[in-house]
């Protein structure tokens, strides 16, 4: 027997995964409800709370949204490898001939059309509900459709790193808020910018930074973390 | 001595398929074996003897490139594993503990992404299943099936394997009788093929000839 080649190809190696995982969040259906639920949740408590006026949720709006959208990932994130690790597919993963990062990479994306995508579908009509500034729209799903993404990222480099640890949760909250900050801090700020009618480019193309920076990096560095993981 | 390898026929002088050169592994504070050096040809059955925790497990993962050794090198084809990746997963076949079948996903589908995963056509996959006596089980959920017919799904990939090493961790554990006769016929079929096969299984393999098993003997180290 003779050592075989084979061929492979990258966009293959990605369909393969991509389809897989989402076959069985569809299946699975939890997967994609309980976030959505989260973040419907949580935006509708606020003007209960709060009080109805409608002043003062349009000035919190843009915080609101974006925090719960942050929470509602970071409860999804512990789904990303989980399974996979419990059930030993993330073994045999890291060991096909494929390179690791396109396998990762697939996964990833597939979490963010199951759990960011349905956020930002449903996100104007919860801004509606918290009489966000008519003006403020298109940078509430502007930020959100780059910004979800890198959430995605940055959240699989933690997973990554814990999902070999029965207990992980509340190490991977710590790792991973950290690195969510400047997304909030920019999507905010560029929401509030366009309630007042001012440019907020400057903040999107950071946004647009970070995603493009992870969406190159973040694999790698989740490649390596779960082979550290699985050690 | 934490581990000798005892050949009792005679190979012939080539390059060894796989080999592990003064591997060193300690788990726990513990070191479970000492300057280990194998060298695994093509058509060599080994087996892994050792009572449970002498590190049995953990020399086929530091094979596999799963996990780190201490101290040491695996080698394939005389290059480090870690040099060559993709060429090595390419010519190896790992089965672990456990199973790697997804409960959402049905028989047909777990074979074919398994098979796909490792660059493996899908083609045919009914005499596949008919080899691991899963015929007409194709499109249940693999969540209804017994965890010895998950078992049998993630051993399907062996019989259209084209990976010469293969390394396989208990591969018998609830499996029955008939397809441990089966499996063992394979590995023979293999092994003639110019393969090599590498496991642990705390059973006697009965139809394979004694003589042709290599045996590698962990103990529990006393320092």
């Amino acid at each position: 027997m003779t050592a075989n080649k084979q061929n492979l190809s990258y966009r293959s190696a990605f369909t393969l995964v991509l389809k897989r995982d989402l076959t069985i969040a569809l299946r699975h259906r939890d997967d994609i409800i309980n976030p959505l639920l989260f973040f419907i949740i949580v935006v509708t408590l606020f003007p209960l709370g709060i009080g109805p006026e409608a002043q003062t949720l349009s000035r919190i709006a843009p915080g609101i949204i974006w925090v719960a959208a942050l929470l509602s990932t970071l409860l999804s994130l512990d789904r990303l490898f989980k399974s996979d690790h419990n059930d030993g597919s993330l073994e045999q993963m890291l060991l096909s001939p494929h390179p690791v990062f396109i396998l990762v990479l697939a996964k990833i994306i597939a979490h963010w059309l199951i759990t960011g995508l349905p956020l930002i579908f449903i996100a104007p009509l919860l801004a509606v509900l918290l009489h966000l500034n008519e003006q403020s729209y298109g940078a509430l799903m502007l930020t959100l459709l780059l910004g979800t993404p890198v959430l995605s990222l940055l959240g699989a480099i933690g997973v990554a790193l814990t999902v070999g640890i029965k207990k992980g949760g509340v190490l991977l909250s710590l790792l991973v808020l950290p690195l969510y900050i400047p997304v909030l801090i920019f999507a905010t700020s560029a929401i509030d910018t366009a309630a007042l009618g001012l440019p907020y480019n400057g903040q999107l193309a950071i946004i647009a930074a970070l995603f493009f920076g992870s969406l190159t990096l973040a694999p790698f560095a989740v490649g390596a973390a779960l082979k550290v993981s699985t050690n | 001595m934490s581990a000798q390898a005892s050949s009792t026929h005679i190979n012939e002088i080539k390059t060894p398929l796989i080999s592990a050169e003064k591997l060193t592994c300690i788990r726990e504070d513990r070191l479970l074996f000492d300057q280990l050096s194998i060298d695994i040809h093509a058509g060599d059955i080994v087996q892994v003897e050792g009572p449970n925790g002498s590190g049995k497990t953990s020399l086929l993962r530091i094979l596999a490139g799963l996990s780190l050794p201490y101290d040491g090198s695996v080698l394939f084809k005389e290059t480090a594993t870690n040099e060559c990746r993709e060429e090595f997963h390419q010519n190896l076949l790992y089965f672990g503990h456990l199973p790697g079948v997804k409960g959402e996903m049905t028989t047909q589908e777990n074979l074919n992404f398994n098979l796909a995963l490792h660059g493996l056509d899908c083609n045919n996959s009914q005499e596949t299943l008919t080899n691991v006596n899963l015929l007409g089980f194709e499109d249940s959920l693999a969540s209804h099936l017994s965890a010895g017919q998950h078992r049998r799904i993630a051993l399907a990939r062996l019989y259209k394997s084209k990976a010469p090493i293969w390394i396989l961790d208990e591969p018998f554990t609830a499996i029955d009788k008939q397809g441990v006769e089966s499996l063992e016929a394979l590995f023979t079929q293999h092994a003639q093929n110019g393969g090599c096969v590498i496991l642990t299984t705390h059973q006697d393999l009965i139809t394979i000839n004694a003589n042709k098993i290599k045996k590698i003997t962990l103990d529990y180290c006393s320092y």
